[in-house]
Order: C-alpha cells, then structure tokens, then sequence
C-alpha cells in the first residue's frame, strides 16, 4: 500500500508545488480539476463493471486481488519478505467480511484516510515502472463499493516501521459526491506483536465460490509467480490453507524511468509540458523524457518548428500534436529496460514445482524469459513456462496462467492477448493436441505466461486481459515457441529413452540369463557377452540417477555411463546446474573439470574401455536443488548418433565442448521392436 | 523313451548349441524361421498338400521379444528334455504355468506357449507329441459303424466298435492317435462326415444317418484340433474312406474345410502328416443358399474381411472357391448348416445330404 502512499503523494506535491509558480488563474483550473474528479468517483459508482465489480463473485475476488496486490508492491518497495494473510468470513447471506493484512513498511496515520479513502488517478504516468497497483484506484473503489453495498465503514490498522512508533486504526467511509474519505474511531493503540504493516477489514456483499475463478485460485496462482512470498489464506469454513514462500530471494527492485516518447499522447504531453519545472522545450523534452538527448530534440523540435527556447507552458494543443507528429521520424533508442522485473527461469520454475507440486506434473519446461521490447514507450518483458504430463489431467483443454506484472489474470481469458498467442501456436508441432493447429490445445499440460511491462495495456481499468498489441502477441508467440520446443525435445528424448530402455533389458537382463540358461543346459562355461553386448547396443549411454531429500532439502545427482560400444571413449560431459546449490562434492569428483560464473558445469571422460561403466556424482543443496532436471545433460566430444540419454551440447551454451577427434560412426541402426511380428494365422 | 523321443533330444540340444555358440562368438544371436503366414504357404504336389515356402523369418536378440523367444526356447528346451529324460509328459497349459519359474522366459499367455511348441517342431522337425506336450483335452467324438483298439494308460488295450459300444455322445478321439495307441479293425461305415456343429451331429444320429448310410460321422468342435484332423488322415488313407466336410455357410467355416483338405497355416510345416488332400465339401456354400432358399444372416464387417482375405490365400485359388467366396461376398449373406430346418427336421437327411453326397459320387 505503500505505492499508492507514493502515488498520492505525487498528486498531491505536484499542484502544491507547481500552484504559486504557475497557475496564474488557478482558482478556475483547481475547479475544474475537482469536477473532474466528482465525475469520475460517481462515473464509476455508476459504471462498477469497469472496476470488474459486475457479480457478487467478483466482486469479492477483485476486492482481495486490489489489496494484496497493494501489499506485495509495498513488502517489495521496503525490501521486505511479504506475508500476507488473507480472511474471508461469512457474516451473512451474501454478505462477508475480508481481512487483508500484510507485514509492508506500514502508512503514516496522516495518510491513511487518502490512501484508502479517495479515488486517485492517472498519477503514475509520472512514475515509470513495473508495479502491481498502476492506476492507483483499485483499494479505494473496493472500499467504496464494500460502503455502498452495506453501508459499513472499513476499518483500517497501520503501524510504520521504528521502535517506538504507535499503531492506528480508523474506520473510513467515502463520501462519493466529493470523493473524500469521512473518517471516525480515530485512535492510536498497541498493535501487539506486529513491528510493521497494515491491515484492511471491510464488510461486503458478495459471493464466496471455489473453482477456476475464485480467491484460492488466484491466491495459488499469486504464489506460483511470487514464489517470494508467503500467503495465508483462512476462507469462510475456517480452513487455512499457507502458501509458503519457495524462495527467500526478492526480485530485483525495477528501476523508476521518465516516460519515453514513443506512443506518448497529445494531451499527456501537454499536461507535463504544464506541470514540469523545466524553462525551455529542449530542457522539457530532454530532461523528462528517457532517451530523448539533445541532438533528438532539435530534431523533433526542428520538425515541429518550436522554437528549442519556447516555455513548455506555452505547448499548445497544435504544438503538441506536432511534437506527436514529429516522433515517427526520428530515430530514438528504446526505452530502458532496467525498470522491469522479471521473475526469471530459475524462479519461475521452482514457484510452479512448489505450488504444483500436488498436481505430480511430469515435466517443467526450462521457462523462457525473453529480452524485453517496448511498445509505444514502455517496455515489456514475456516469460513462459509449460508444465506436461505426470498426473495432469490428459482430458480437455491445456490450463492457461496469465500473468500481469506477477498479478494473475482470472478473467476474460478470451479476450486476451495471452490467450490469442496461444491459439496462434500450432501445438501440433509440440506433441499437444489441437484442432486444425488453431486455438487452445488440449492434453496434460499448463502453460503460464507473464508478460510485466512499466505499463500493461490491458483492455479495461478492471484489469483482466491484457490487449490485444501486435508487438506484444508476437514477443508472446515467440517465447511460447521457444518454450515449447523444450517441450518437444523432452517428448523425443523420452520416447527415444524408451527405445534404448528396451534393449538396456535386452543386454542387462535377458542376455544374461539366455547365456547361462544355455551353458547349464549344455553343461559348458557362460560365455562373455560383453562383445555381443556391445553389437546390440553400440551406444554409450548416460543415465541420470537422482536421489532428492525433501527435508534435507538435498538432492544427489549421479550420472551412470555406460560405454556399450567396441571402442574406447574419450568425452566430455555437461550440465547447467544451479550454482547456488552446489556443495563441494562436486569437486571432488576426480573426473570434474570446470563450472564457469553460470553454473555451468564440465566433466571429462578419459579413455573410457568398451563394456564398461562409471559413476559421476554430485549434490545440490539448498531451495534450488530440486529445481536441476538431471534429464537436461549434454555431452561434447563424441559423435552424438552413438550416444543415448544426453543431447549434443548446444550452439549457444556459451562454452566450448570438445572438439570430435574421431571416425566416421556406424550409426546404430533402430530396430523397430517387432517387425518379425507374424500375420495373425487365422485358424487352427 | 522311444526312438523318437531320443531324436527330439537331439534335435532341440542342437537348436540351443546354436544360441550358445553365437553368444560365445561375440555375435548377435539369430534364428530362422519358416514364415509362417498366408504369403508363404505353397502347394506340394508329390504330397498334394499345402506347406512352408522359402521365405524365412529371422528373429534376433536384437529386439526384446526376439531375446526373450531364445530364452524361452532354452528353457522350454530344457523343460522337455527333463521330460523325456524323466519318462513324463505335460499339457501346452501346464508348461504354460511351469513358465512362471523362468523369469523374463515366462510366456505372456497361452498362445505363446502353444506357438513356441510348433517353432520347436518346425526348427527340430520333430513333433509335439514326441516332446511329450499334448493339447489341454480333445473330445471330438465319433459315431458310426467302425471299430478300433485303444491302448489304455491303465494297462491293456480296449476295442470299441463306435456305434454300438458308446452311448448318444458317440466315442471321443485321444490327443494320441497314432497306430501305436489307436489301431483300426474297420467296420460298415462307408465313408466319413466331418459335422462342424454339435446341433448337426446330433440331427444326424437322431436321424439314424450312420445307421442307414453306414457313414462315419466325426464332430469337428469347429476347428478341429490335430488328432482330429490325423485321425480323417488315416481313415482317408488307411481305409480309403471318402471324407466329406459339411459345415456352416460363412468364411469361418470355409476355414475349417481347407486346414482338413488343404493343410492349416499355423501347423503347414506338418501339413503332410495332418492335412486330407481328397476330403470334399459338401457345404453349406454359397450357391446352396441360393439354391434351397435358406434364412440367411448378414455378412458383418468380420465376415466380409475374412472372405476377402480367403480371396488373397493361394489355399482358396481353384475355380469352386474362387466363385464361392466371390458369390457369397457378392450376396452379403451367410447361412448355418441348421438352416435347412426351415423345411423339417428329417430334410438334412432325407433331401440335402443325399442330393450333396450324390454329386459327389458318394451315392447314399
């Protein structure tokens, strides 16, 4: 809550700054400014749907999706780890009370009526980042809809952080004709227990369902991509559920940046041209814009024929639509992307294993975190993860997760971009069903995509889908794509592993058995089999054994090579491992050679003789050690037609793998299992 | 142990020698097989029966079910060495139990078993009945004027004439026919009718028919199992009995007539031993429903792939079999031998036996 706290301050500090400077005959702007604002606080008493506040069921949903959104940009703001702890009571029919309480750097009592207690708008154009909370309206109009609808106050708690400081509580009630906050039962008390936080309590008509679209869906799904955070959850019958926190690692706080030109509006431009304390045009469009230089602005200024001297206060509608107009011919750098925080692979992998981990999917794609791009001025980043098979539900379509800036997104999924980029991918191609390689396919699997952008264009204030940019679907398609041929590769190796799984049973076990079931039977020594062995399979085969502790948090990782070729071997074995998990028993295998700044990790085969096998082991520690597939294992060095159970290592590892030294292979050829398979003999 | 059993012996010792000597030699062990299907069956005519072509089948360790048919054929190998060595004898079914014990050797099910027993005949060129393996039961039974000893496992031998030592379910055939358990001492019966249903079998002798046209009839139990099929063999050859096979009008029971007459896809690698190259078919086929109007079935989708297959098996290839199974597909009808009911009980004996046999220089 803390980031409407800054909100509102921008609000308010603007004019109070700006008023003795500039605003010559203010009195009649101020006026219109507080219209305004009348309007909109009853446009949307009378326009709900636009809050998505359009059934009892969401309205609920929305109320607690608005507060906790609050509560984890404002843990997040403070470099603080989020508990949040969210209860829904029954208090009567279609009537509940919801609790949302979080342990953020907490609201200075002054403050406390205006962050929760008037309708606020449109600041943030000022402030470019990616957060949760964009516009700025989402608690107050839940607040406001919750006193419409029984006509009781919320009650809010706060304490701000420091040893002495005093907690308060208030009941606010907004006064929707003015759009301020009526407040009673002002007093400060003991918050026993708590260093820090806020609580919200209101009481609203409503309608407490489970399902697909319900408070613990989007709680879970809240968990999956803030796997940083730990979310409590006690619903109506008193059950609680804890989504625990998988990792104690914050993300990277984004950086704030100056809107950049690109896709910037007329009006928006004239109204920082009034509101900035810059004196001249050139100063104006290159101090509060990102990636505007001088150099730029003469040029725009130049094709829009202002003068680079002119008072930013004198833009008018005219001028600044030739500013607009002038921006498509001038080359400017994208903007900036350090104001974004992906969640990243590694984080997004393991929210999804800690929270699915009840659902036994068989397989997380490696997810895909793209480069960001930007669209008319902000940037954006899309993130992809896929999870396939195990106990997945086989049966209908795929389960989408949509995220916006780490906010999951339940409604109007067929109005999404998201969604439109999935229908756009032919599954087919990826081992997934669907019809005519368009829309949603269907099978075992869950696709989750996040897109986190400074600002997501979603298709209305309510926040539910995000809409429908080119640019956008395309970075979604792409990614989508990229994850998914992960997928692919999975679904190959394990059908391939199946095959050579067979003849593994062939030499280990039914060979073995016939070479001395005949030397009994005919009274002679057991042959050696070993070069029969090695005709049949003329692989070397790497298999990934792995032994995970779930308490010990420990995960031992062997890779057991066999060498069933004719010839000595001579390779190098390579894997991605995630460098914060690895002990030392990594380095003490004494075929270990190197892992670089990635984690990336290298062993070396010497002269490996036919017919035989080897161990390499290691460990992993620590919250990421579950989230290393041993199955993602390469091998450089050798001929990869000959090898089973690890891929060439890739172009684009970054590290050169072993040159090949050797012949041409006898590339083993694939016997189709049966194909003596008699004609089924038609009588007797 | 008998002089063929000892052979047996030998034989299949050497089918294992062969699997341990490719081991030994560091290759991937093989064995060749006849192929067994339709594609390779040709006609033999010094033996006048369908048998085995060329073309071979090669199954490697290379495949999983290639190794585990060579361990399955050591052990089964092994299994009925102990066997003869020991003077006993067991059912495919018992062997197919015993093979619990020999881990990834254990036959998936019956017809495994069952089809591992023939491949040892095959590669061997011994017989199932010299490994001491013998069907589960037979009980096809026979009814007529003719008389035959049988050795009894409880000593001595019994002579049984088949119509009037036996009671209405007539005198059920051994799994052992050979002369050195069933010897023929002959009788009235003139010729021998191979009945497909239990319901004709009995309609027949109800009807008197052995009694009043001295015919041997012997109940097929549809598919007649090999000593059945030996025991016409020997009738045929032995006593120069006619052998006609009367069965029902579909693509089944065309099956039926050509593993008697022709010699069967499955056992072709004996066919000279089983098959009865002179047995004719009576019917029903195709131009009787036709002709004696009968109530008639539709061809199921079963039905109409069976006739077309039968029209690809170089067994089916004369002119009768040709047009047969070309009118019935053409028709998309079938009939049951029951059928003739349609006109009394007494007008398979009295009307369409007599007509049929007749044009068959069977006069009755």
């Amino acid at each position: 809550m803390h980031s409407n706290q800054k909100t509102l301050n921008m609000t308010d500090a603007v004019p109070a700054k700006a008023a003795p400077a500039s605003r010559k005959g203010g009195v009649a702007e101020r006026m219109a400014d507080k219209q305004k604002e009348i309007s909109i606080t009853e446009f949307f008493e009378k326009n709900k749907h636009i809050l998505g506040f359009d059934s009892r069921q969401k309205t609920l949903i929305m109320g607690v999706k608005e507060a906790v959104d609050n509560a984890l940009d404002a843990c997040e703001e403070a470099d603080i780890l989020p508990d949040v702890f969210v209860k829904i009571d029954r208090v009567g029919d279609d009537e509940y009370a919801v609790t949302v309480e979080d342990n953020g750097p907490g609201i200075v009592h002054r403050m406390m009526p205006n962050v929760f207690g008037r309708l606020l708008f449109g600041s943030r154009f000022h402030a470019r980042r990616q957060s949760r909370g964009q516009q700025g309206i989402g608690i107050s109009a839940t607040i406001m809809f919750a006193n419409m609808s029984t006509g009781k106050p919320a009650h809010i708690k706060s304490k701000v952080m420091g040893p002495d400081s005093v907690a308060w509580g208030m009941d606010i009630m907004i006064d929707t004709r003015v759009n301020r906050p009526v407040v009673t039962n002002d007093k400060a008390f003991v918050w026993e227990g708590k260093e820090h936080g806020t609580s919200i309590e209101y009481t609203t008509v409503g309608r407490y369902i489970a399902g697909r679209q319900s408070i613990p869906e989007y709680l879970k799904n809240t968990a999956i991509v803030n796997p940083h955070c730990r979310i409590t959850f006690v619903d109506p019958d008193g059950k609680t559920t804890i989504f625990e926190r998988a990792t104690d690692v914050l993300p990277v706080k984004p950086v704030e940046i100056k809107p950049h030109p690109e896709g910037v509006e007329v009006g928006e431009l004239m109204k920082m041209a009034q509101d900035t304390a810059q004196k001249t045009m050139r100063a104006f469009l290159t101090n509060d814009f990102s990636r505007v230089t001088p150099r730029i602005a003469k040029e725009l200024l130049g094709r829009a024929e202002i003068p680079e001297n002119a008072k930013p206060k004198g833009l008018d509608a005219a001028k600044s639509k030739a500013i607009v107009d002038a921006l498509p011919h001038v080359k400017i750098m994208a903007p900036p992307t350090d104001c974004l925080s992906p969640i990243g692979d590694t984080l997004i992998k393991k929210g999804l294993m800690h929270v699915l981990e009840g659902a036994r999917p068989g397989y997380y794609a490696p997810p895909i975190t793209r480069a960001p791009k930007s669209v008319n001025g902000n940037p954006f980043v899309v993130e992809v993860g896929i999870v396939f098979g195990g106990e997945l539900p086989a049966e209908g379509q795929v389960s989408i997760l949509r995220f916006a800036n780490r906010v999951p997104l339940l409604y109007q999924q067929g109005a999404c971009a998201i969604t439109k980029a999935i229908s756009n991918v032919d599954w087919r191609r990826y081992g997934l069903e669907q019809r005519g390689g368009k829309g949603i396919p269907f099978g075992p699997a869950i696709i989750l995509v996040h897109v986190a952008s400074t600002k997501v264009p979603f298709t209305s204030e309510g926040k539910e889908a995000v809409a429908n940019l080119p640019e956008i679907i395309t970075e979604i398609e792409l990614a989508l794509k990229l994850c998914a041929r992960s997928l692919r590769s999975h679904l190959n190796k394990a059908d391939r592993r199946k095959k050579t799984r067979t003849k593994f049973q062939i030499v280990q076990e039914i060979l073995p058995q016939l070479a001395e079931k005949s030397a009994s039977f005919l009274k002679k020594p057991v042959p050696n089999i070993d070069r029969t062995i090695s005709e049949i399979m003329n692989v070397v085969w790497v298999e990934p054994i792995e032994e995970y502790d779930k308490k010990r948090k420990k995960k031992k990782v062997t890779y057991r090579l066999f060498n069933y070729t004719r010839r000595e071997r001579t390779f190098m074995l390579h894997a991605h491992l995630p460098k914060e998990a690895v002990n030392l028993a990594l380095f003490s295998d004494p075929r270990f050679v190197e892992m670089n700044d990635e984690g990336k990790a290298a062993w070396r085969i010497d002269a490996m003789e036919p017919s035989s096998n080897l161990d390499i082991t290691f460990e992993l520690d620590g919250e990421l050690a579950d989230t290393f597939s041993p199955e993602e294992v390469y091998v450089s060095g050798i001929n990869t037609v000959i090898v089973m159970g690890a891929e060439a290592l890739p172009g684009d590892w970054g590290i050169k793998g072993m040159e090949i030294t050797e012949f041409e292979e006898e590339v083993p050829d694939d016997d189709e299992e049966d194909e003596e398979e008699e004609e089924v003999l038609e009588d007797e | 142990m008998n002089e063929r059993n000892a052979n047996a012996q030998d034989s299949l010792k050497g089918i294992v020698e062969t699997l341990y000597d490719q081991l030994d030699g560091g290759k991937i062990p093989t064995m060749s097989l006849p192929q067994r299907s339709k594609r390779n069956i040709e006609f033999d005519p010094k033996k006048n029966v369908w048998v085995y072509g060329d073309q071979q089948t090669v199954r490697t360790a290379k495949t999983v079910n290639g190794a585990l048919m060579m361990l399955r054929t050591v052990c089964t190998v092994e299994f009925i060495d102990t066997m003869i060595r020991e003077n006993r004898s067991s059912t495919l079914r018992e062997m197919y139990y015993i093979s619990e014990g020999w881990g990834h050797g254990k036959f998936g099910s019956q017809n495994e078993s069952n089809l591992l027993a023939e491949d040892l005949e095959i590669m061997s060129r011994c017989m199932r009945e010299d490994f001491r393996l013998r069907p589960e039961e037979d009980g096809a039974r026979i009814m007529g004027d003719f008389t035959l000893t049988e050795k009894l496992k409880r000593g001595g031998t019994k002579r049984i004439n088949c119509l009037d030592d036996v009671g209405e379910s007539g005198y059920g055939i051994p799994y052992n026919v050979e002369k050195d358990n069933v010897s023929f001492v002959g009788g009235n019966a003139k010729f021998a009718v191979a009945i497909e249903t239990g319901g004709m079998f009995d309609r027949l002798v109800e009807n008197g028919f052995c009694e009043r046209h001295n015919a041997l009839l012997v109940h097929t139990k549809g598919q007649p199992a090999r000593s059945t099929r030996r025991f016409i063999k020997r009738l045929s050859e032995e006593r120069n009995m006619p052998i006609v096979v009367f069965t029902d009008g579909d693509p089944w029971s065309f099956r039926i007539y050509a593993s008697i007459a022709f010699g069967a896809i499955k056992t072709a690698h004996i066919s000279d031993y089983l098959a009865t190259p002179t047995a004719q078919y009576v019917g029903i086929t195709a131009s009787d429903i036709l002709n004696y109007k009968l109530p008639t079935d539709d061809l199921s989708d079963q039905d109409v792939n069976a006739l077309k297959s039968e029209l690809s098996d170089p067994r089916f290839k004369d002119d009768f079999w040709s047009s047969e199974i070309q009118a019935m597909l053409d028709m998309g009808k079938k009939s049951e031998q029951q059928a003739l009911a349609k006109y009394g009980l007494d007008y398979v004996t009295d009307t369409y036996l007599p007509e049929k046999l007749a044009n068959m220089g069977i006069p009755l």
